[in-house]
């Protein structure tokens, strides 16, 4: 099997890449002394960013994701188990998209 | 250990989808089995790698898909900053390490275990592993198998993962107190996802909600932290 110099250099630079973006929040957390606003805005940031993760899909892009996520959300509001809510949100936007 | 690979179980199971689905478009655009692999173990990102693929000519524009990743990576700075009230204690050397292996959804279902109480690093190595072994393998089978899942969009493969975060997004819910910064977070997003091409809107959208929870804080006597001595106002 092959391996490219330059496909080599690519993945080594991701690599290095991913991995800064991955521990610089931490190292950050740990050597800056934060205010108490500073850390209300740091908790709000796990709901703040699986929120935008999701809001293109939920919102803005068609029936079908829509109501998937409108499913997971009723299910989860249940405290069904997630596997429940992953078939039911497949579930449903397959067949909406096999309908329409 | 085996409750971490236990968590991990529902979401590895839309990762094997998007696992094949890259490798078998990674091998289309040029890489060979062993590359898939490597980028897959150094790399581990999905949104990175799904980027850099398509971002992949010849010849090679090493610096443009190093930026391009770092840009897609800018979301694990909020995450990872989070994570250190999560691993405070754990001794710093070992955090770096567990941090390679911060996917979204390892990153994610930690902090479910932190709000459900039990999070141990042995919990997270359970998790990380099986997420890893699992990208590593799907990957290298997309790879040599070729068009195995052609359209995961007609199965509705595409949408598990929106679940998965609906499910994680309910269980972070603490009252109407998150409500401004999850609305900011919603609309910045979804502007932005509008306007702006490539994977911006999830750090935009993290970043609208923590600036709108700073914006809105008050020093209030918090019934949790008891504070002592005279506030920072700043």
């Amino acid at each position: 099997m092959r391996i490219d110099p330059a496909a080599l250099a690519a993945i080594a630079a991701m690599g290095i890449a991913t991995y800064l973006t991955r521990i610089a929040g931490y190292w950050l957390a740990r050597n800056v002394t934060l205010s108490g606003r500073v850390q209300a805005g740091l908790e709000a940031v796990p709901g703040a960013i699986l929120i935008a993760l999701i809001a293109p899909a939920a919102f803005a892009t068609g029936m079908a994701e829509s109501a998937a996520a409108a499913v997971a959300l009723m299910v989860a509001v249940l405290r069904w188990p997630m596997l429940v809510a992953l078939i039911a949100s497949a579930a449903v936007a397959a067949g909406i998209r096999a309908v329409i | 250990m085996l409750a971490g690979a236990g968590q991990a179980l529902p979401v590895v199971a839309g990762v094997a989808v998007y696992g094949t689905v890259w490798g078998t478009l990674a091998v289309q655009a040029g890489l060979s089995p062993l590359e898939v692999v490597l980028m897959s173990g150094l790399v581990f990102s999905g949104a990175a790698q799904f980027v850099a693929i398509d971002l992949w000519s010849s010849p090679l524009a090493v610096g443009t898909i190093a930026f391009a990743t770092l840009l897609v990576g800018l979301r694990h700075v909020l995450m990872s900053a989070s994570m250190e009230a999560v691993m405070r204690g754990i001794p710093p050397r070992r955090a770096y390490g567990a941090l390679f292996f911060m996917v979204d959804e390892a990153w994610a279902l930690s902090l479910r275990r932190v709000g459900q109480g039990g999070f141990t690093i042995a919990f997270y190595a359970g998790l990380c592993g099986f997420l890893y072994v699992s990208w590593l393998t799907t990957t290298l089978v997309g790879a040599l198998l070729g068009r195995l899942v052609a359209d995961p969009a007609r199965y509705g493969f595409d949408v598990v993962f929106t679940a998965i975060f609906v499910v994680l997004i309910v269980g972070l819910w603490q009252g109407k107190r998150d409500l401004p910064s999850w609305a900011a977070s919603a609309l910045a997003a979804v502007a932005c996802h509008h306007w702006v091409p490539g994977n911006w809107y999830i750090f935009v959208g993290g970043a609208a909600g923590m600036l709108t929870a700073i914006l809105l804080w008050s020093e209030e006597p918090q019934p949790s932290h008891s504070q002592s001595g005279g506030g920072h106002a700043d």
